[in-house]
């Protein structure tokens, strides 16, 4: 089944086109990597698709509705979550505040009932930390304990990682999409969350897209291969397909210097 | 719980193979002494020394003459003071060249003093700088002289900063405790000098109250000129220097510590008489104060209900409002309108019943204000909001609103507050009034900052891309701080009609929108108790020390860049700041084997 489908996606900034005419289809359940050199345009692909920056064609449809023109409260309300490539937390804000800010769009108290602390505001609050704390419960014991109180700045650069994925999964999504989840872990941290995001997808079903520079990633998760290279597709399929694909090996290492 | 590894050895451990120690630097001294000098100049061509003159201290120092003792004295013990001790340098060991210092740095500040001193003695610079009267040098008291000729005074001068300069080195020589120890004396005896209607109004207010015999002590304390009497000194020094000793003895454990070890049931019984001791205070403090002093209260009061509204627009959403004083005019006009019976609408209510009308009209306002900003930030948030602070003192000022708002003439004859049958007219009673509008106002504040809104302002203070990615509706965050930070002030600004009894748009100038605004920087952003301090401190002070009043602002100046540079999280921080200003980064990575670890290290 299609939970998520693009269909001519375009987007200009000045003179570039970062985005030219992309289609891609996703599964429910998948895990799709998407690779590509620098400037390929797929951090601008997540951008357009959370609506952080409109597109200028194209449509993109998420469990059959067009998403295009919502705000980005708006597709997240309606299950689309993602992480960032330069990790972007609250960073003043305690570890366990960073994942219950995601719960926003699930809550509904406004200010009167915060106020007078009404029981319905009470039970509220009371599960959005419930659930902020099993969101970062997945992290073993990294993210929890004593560090639930601890500001997101004093986190070491890998667990600023995790608490974003935490984040991002405290909002209930169903299309998760991580921007280059691994960049600076070291070996042993990227190996584990290599099986931490397919142990994501079991254990709560959610869709993922991946951006991902570190193949060893690339191999270990994704089921499928999705290459971008100046905003266009220009391959899809497994790893093993794609790593053998001539336009690939040409987009990443340059035109052999053929006579 | 294992112990952390140092990552960081000492190059060295052996004491001899230490670097030499990094001595006082005397370059820095001859800097230091030069700027304290044209400090000295500026405070006495400015007016300051002259007008401090008129409050007696001790004896014959007056607050002009300390002023002018204090530059040396601070530019000694800073020249004195010791370079940092580095990893690998040997710790200095105090001696001369502290004393050295601090004598080269008092020396260079009275040689400038020295210069000015002698050159207004033979010139008349009255026509440039207006304040540098004959009074300074030339005619009696002359007190940049300390009322002595010329040439005797110059001696004075330079002996006086540089003896003054060397004892503030010498500080240096003694161990931390006692050098605390000698802080908190002066800081004590400073304090009950400077307070003295402050204090003689609670001593013998407490006379009048409780019938205990306080007011002798007023008249052991103070001579009748209002300076401190030197037994009285010698008595607030030795009480504070006995108190300080015991509070710093060694193995003293500190008050938390000890409370956590009381049983659970004396906790609690602990805290209830604390409560009661509170509201006991509490309820006698506006008779004890008497009018004068409940009255500045309650100025200081109507600020912090402002500046705890504003801390949720600035301090928690991080929006830079510079307009906030539109919303304080707007709940002042409408209690005025609707309470007077002169006003255009002539309805004379209550004010109970105008109260509604003031937080709709706040509302409203806020949502004015706020929608028009939605799609700005930082530099350019303040300067629009700004504008729109000017924009509302305009219109009630303006011709075409007049016979709404009565132009320059204002609305007067503002009802007072009524609960039944009682009139809340004087100070002390509206003590009571403001006191519940700020305790309400706290705790609003605290309930809005620990909810799903007040997190949802928090994330956009912090990154407002981010918190809109992560579902929070900036739209409805942005007004919705700006409508609760307008009603808080509304409140205030009815409370500052019917205290005034009257309103006047010439009231609601850019300045209120500054001093709040300096009041949550000063105290603490998000920091409510360093709000309320700092309320008291720079609106409730100027007011009891009325020659304050005419440097207000650039003392006002001064404490910003000074707190700036030092201290940018404001006295009394809230804990986030604190930590995001002055913690080290905490590295704490897999490899350092968090896991296994229960507790912070």
């Amino acid at each position: 089944m299609t939970l998520f489908q693009i269909q001519g996606l375009t987007r200009d900034f000045g003179g570039v086109r970062a985005i030219d005419g992309l289609d891609l289809d996703v599964d429910a359940g998948e895990i799709v990597s998407v690779i590509g050199p620098n400037g390929a345009g797929k951090t601008t692909l997540f951008n357009l698709v959370t609506g952080m920056i409109p597109a200028d064609y194209g449509v993109i449809l998420f469990q059959g509705h067009s998403i295009v023109g919502l705000r980005p409260s708006q597709v997240l309300e309606l299950g689309i979550a993602r992480t960032f490539q330069n990790v972007r937390l609250f960073p003043e804000m305690s570890v366990r505040e960073n994942v219950m800010v995601a719960r926003h769009c699930r809550t509904r108290s406004g200010m009167l009932k915060a106020i007078f602390r009404t029981p319905s505001f009470r039970r509220e609050e009371r599960e959005t930390r419930q659930r902020a704390e099993q969101a970062l419960a997945f992290f073993g014991g990294r993210l929890t304990g004593w560090r639930f109180e601890t500001q997101a700045r004093s986190l070491s650069y890998a667990n600023r990682r995790r608490l974003e994925i935490a984040r991002a999964m405290a909002a209930d999504p169903r299309l998760l999409l991580l921007d280059e989840p691994t960049a600076g872990m070291n070996p042993r941290e990227t190996q584990e969350l290599t099986e931490l995001i397919r142990r994501l997808r079991d254990e709560t079903g959610v869709t993922i897209v991946v951006i991902e520079h570190d193949m060893r990633v690339v191999k270990g998760v994704s089921e499928r291969v999705v290459v971008l290279d100046y905003g266009q597709k220009i391959a899809e399929g497994s790893y093993a397909e794609v790593a053998s694909n001539d336009r690939v090996i040409e987009a990443y290492l340059g035109r052999a210097a053929t006579a | 719980m294992a112990e952390p590894t140092v990552a960081v050895e000492a190059p060295v451990t052996a004491e001899g193979d230490l670097l030499p120690a990094r001595q006082v630097d005397l370059w820095r001294a001859v800097r230091l002494g030069l700027v304290g000098g044209l400090t000295a100049v500026f405070v006495s061509a400015n007016g300051m020394v002259e007008a401090f003159s008129e409050r007696a201290l001790l004896g014959r120092v007056t607050l002009g003459s300390l002023l002018l003792v204090a530059v040396p004295l601070l530019v000694g013990y800073l020249a004195g003071r010791p370079p940092p001790v580095l990893q690998g340098f040997a710790t200095p060991r105090p001696g001369r060249r502290n004393i050295a210092g601090g004598l080269l740095a008092g020396l260079l500040t009275g040689a400038v003093m020295a210069v000015f001193v002698t050159l207004i003695a033979t010139f008349d610079v009255r026509r440039v700088l207006l304040n540098v009267t004959p009074q300074l040098v030339r005619e009696d008291p002359r007190l940049l002289t300390f009322g002595l000729d010329l040439g005797a005074g110059l001696v004075l001068i330079l002996t006086l900063d540089a003896v003054l300069g060397a004892v503030a080195g010498t500080l240096h020589l003694l161990r931390e405790r006692w050098r605390r120890a000698v802080f908190v004396v002066a800081l004590w005896v400073l304090a009950v000098a400077m307070l003295q209607p402050f204090v003689v109004q609670v001593l013998r207010g407490i006379q009048a109250e409780l019938r205990i015999w306080t007011a002798p002590l007023a008249d052991f304390l103070y001579e009748p000129s209002g300076a401190l009497s030197v037994l009285g000194a010698v008595a607030v020094a030795a009480a504070a220097f006995v108190v300080h000793v015991l509070l710093t003895r060694e193995g003293r454990r500190p008050l938390r510590a000890r409370l956590s070890s009381v049983p659970d049931r004396s906790r609690r019984l602990l805290r209830l008489a604390v409560l009661a001791g509170l509201l006991f205070v509490l309820g006698l403090l506006p008779q004890v104060l008497g009018p004068f002093l409940s009255e500045v209260l309650n100025i200081a009061g109507i600020f912090l209900l402002m500046a705890l509204g504003l801390n949720l627009v600035v301090g928690v959403a991080g929006l830079l409002d510079l307009g906030y004083v539109a919303f304080f005019a707007v709940g002042a006009y409408v209690t005025a309108l609707l309470t007077s019976p002169q006003s255009s609408l002539g309805v004379g209510w209550i004010f109970w019943a105008a109260v509604p009308f003031v937080v709709a009209a706040a509302a409203v306002s806020g949502l004015v204000v706020g929608t028009p900003v939605l799609r700005m930030r930082g530099d350019y948030l303040a300067i629009v909001t700004l504008g729109f602070g000017e924009i509302a003192r305009l219109l009630f000022l303006s011709d075409w609103l007049k016979p709404t708002f009565g132009g320059a003439q204002g609305i007067i004859r503002v009802r007072d507050i009524t609960i039944g049958p009682i009139q809340i007219a004087d100070p002390q009673a509206f003590f009571y009034a403001i006191f519940c509008f700020v305790l309400l106002a706290t705790y609003v504040t605290y309930a809005l900052q620990d909810s799903r809104i007040g997190r949802a302002w928090m994330a956009m203070r912090e990154d407002e891309a981010v918190a809109e990615a992560m579902g929070v509706n900036i739209v409805a965050a942005k007004l919705s701080a700006f409508i609760a930070g307008a009603m808080l002030a509304g409140f205030g600004g009815a409370l500052f009609a019917t205290k005034i009894g009257s309103v006047f748009p010439h009231s609601f100038n850019v300045i209120v929108s500054i001093t709040v605004l300096v009041v949550i920087i000063v105290g603490g952003m998000a920091s409510v108790p360093g709000v309320v301090l700092a309320s008291f401190v720079l609106v409730g002070l100027p007011e009891l020390l009325r020659e304050f009043e005419e440097y207000r602002f650039l003392i006002y100046g001064a404490l910003l860049i000074f707190m700036m540079q030092q201290r940018p999280e404001g006295f009394i921080p809230s804990r986030r700041r604190a930590q995001e200003l002055h913690e080290e980064e905490v590295a704490q990575d897999a490899w350092l084997g968090e896991t296994s670890r229960a507790g912070p290290p």
